[in-house]
């Protein structure tokens, strides 16, 4: 399993999830967590994903998850896991 | 399993507190290619380079892309060039082809620094040191991404005061020869004392003899993170201030060791160690003056900056020990000048001094840095200023470093623009007093008593 952090950040709209989602399935890869909160109009999301089957290279799923966000007027990023394993467990 | 609020501090920190990987440094051993025709050295050393770090930009920014960190700079430190040319070096003309070739393979590799066009003299100077350091002027002045550095003294081995005056009269000279650029050549060349054989940082770093073929080092940055986590302590005791720089030098840390561990595995060259460094940029937000000014200083220089420099120094070492398997290079607080807004604008302010900072040198990890002084200070005050940088190095055993750039045709009052990384600093006063019969006896000064251990 290649796990990867996707978050999205931004004001709230509707259908962020079920782009994002419609863009994941599409490019073969499988959600194993979602959590996310709305604080004041403002939309945080984060979702623990596994890219072990992901049709096309990291970069190319970064990038164009980055343009999914941009047409909502959000900024979503993919990230490989280990970034905030390290950071954040001993 | 990893939380969401986890997720947005780390993506904090990137996007609004300019947390990022200051450097990626390959070390690379020139020994093989020594040769005794100087033609057939330089194609060997651009050989040895295009092979060993022909990857390093590349890979770099594919990290970069995956952990959605930033790696600021991928450079090229090589085994002191005064050794590696000592076979087919017969004058300095001839060094200053190496730097040609050695910018030529810069330039190719896509790396923006190439360090250790360097010669290690602390005891004394074989003919080709000489003949390398004669070459340093010119060097820098014909080429784009060398930096040089000469090691003047240690703790074992006391100070070289033959180098420390020389290196005075080639300060003064790198600024002359390049004066239509602001003596910017001086922004490239750094006299240490101590000096690691392992640091990734610029413009010190080579690689040591005592490394291996190739090496990864890493140099970590984030000021911007520590100050930030201290904005929300206001008013703590001392533990709190301790713990809370301890921890978030702690996550900086974690995330240089994954990045070198991963440039490590993919390029196939082993991991040296991280430089637990607070690097500043002329970038707001990304100043160590700023945490100084956050633990309680109205400016930096004020009577307290000392204190408040060395327990930053001690907390971020302390944090960063854990979160790294190896540690070396410099590892503490940059205080330079032109590159931290936050200490340009303490010098025009009025509240920092040449003999403050010296005073901060004793309990961070570099020295005099990045520090603009007018253009007609002699080579032996340049030489009085290394002596003293080098003596607080040798007692204390630490690195201390003196990278001053005498602005030729400026003075006080004046300003001068570096541009990018190196930013701009205003001309600092230099105490005029003269000191060149000190500096004129020849010699060397011996090492102190603590350093016979054996």
């Amino acid at each position: 399993m290649k796990k990867a952090i996707i978050t999205v950040v931004g004001k709230d709209t509707v259908g962020i999830l079920a782009k994002t989602c419609v863009f994941l399935a599409e490019n073969g890869i499988n959600i194993l967590d979602i959590s996310q909160t709305v604080v004041q109009g403002y939309f945080n999301m984060m979702m623990i994903v596994d890219m072990g089957g992901a049709r096309r290279p990291f970069g190319d799923i970064s990038e164009g998850l980055a343009k999914v966000g941009e047409s909502l007027g959000l900024q979503a990023k993919c990230q490989k896991e280990e970034i905030f394993e390290k950071m954040h467990r001993i | 399993m990893i939380n969401l609020s986890e997720v947005l501090e780390t993506n904090k920190m990137i996007q609004d507190e300019n947390l990022d990987v200051r450097t990626i440094t390959m070390g690379v051993s020139l020994l093989d290619c020594a040769d005794s025709n100087l033609e057939a050295c330089c194609a060997n050393i651009y050989a040895k380079l295009l092979s060993r770090a022909g990857r390093l930009v590349k890979t770099g920014e594919e990290i970069s892309r995956e952990f959605g960190i930033p790696i600021v700079n991928k450079r090229v430190s090589i085994t002191p060039a005064a050794i590696v040319g000592s076979a087919c070096c017969r004058r300095p003309e001839d060094y200053v082809e190496i730097a040609r070739t050695l910018d030529r393979a810069a330039r190719e590799l896509g790396v923006n620094f190439l360090g250790g066009y360097s010669a290690v003299v602390s005891k004394g100077m074989t003919p080709s040191d000489e003949l390398l350091i004669r070459s340093i002027p010119e060097a820098l002045a014909v080429t784009e991404r060398i930096c040089s550095s000469v090691n003047v003294g240690s703790t074992k081995t006391g100070i070289d005061m033959d180098a420390v005056r020389l290196m005075g009269e080639i300060v003064k000279a790198t600024a002359e020869r390049t004066k239509d650029a602001d003596s910017l050549g001086c922004a490239k060349l750094v006299v240490l004392c101590n000096a690691p054989d392992d640091n990734p940082f610029m413009a010190g770093a080579f690689h040591g003899v005592s490394e291996g073929d190739a090496v990864i080092n890493v140099g970590v940055s984030g000021p911007g993170v520590v100050k930030y986590a201290l904005s929300q302590i206001p008013g703590a005791d001392f533990e709190t201030l301790c713990e809370t720089i301890k921890k978030t030098a702690f996550k900086i840390t974690r995330v240089g060791q994954l990045v070198a561990q991963e440039a490590s595995k993919r390029l196939g060259v082993p991991f040296g160690i991280i430089d637990l460094s607070l690097a500043p940029t002329p970038a707001v937000g990304d100043s160590v003056a700023d945490i100084l000014r956050e633990i309680g200083l109205a400016e930096p220089g004020a009577p307290g900056t000392t204190a408040a420099l060395a327990l930053l120094n001690d907390q971020v070492k302390k944090g960063g020990v854990m979160a790294s398997s190896y540690v070396g290079g410099l590892s503490g607080a940059f205080i330079p000048v032109s590159e931290d807004q936050g200490m340009i604008d303490a010098v025009e302010a009025g509240a920092l001094t040449i003999e403050k900072l010296e005073a901060m040198t004793c309990v961070c990890s570099v020295g005099l840095d990045m520090i603009a002084i007018p253009g007609d200070t002699s080579a032996e005050t340049i030489a009085g200023i290394i002596a003293d940088e080098a003596a607080i190095g040798m007692v204390n055993q630490k690195t201390t470093a003196v990278r001053i750039i005498p602005v030729i045709g400026k003075g006080v009052g004046d300003s001068v623009e570096f541009g990018g990384l190196l930013g701009h600093a205003p001309i600092m006063p230099v105490n005029g007093f003269d000191c060149s019969r000190f500096v004129g006896r020849k010699g060397r000064i011996p090492a102190p008593i603590h350093s016979f251990k054996n």
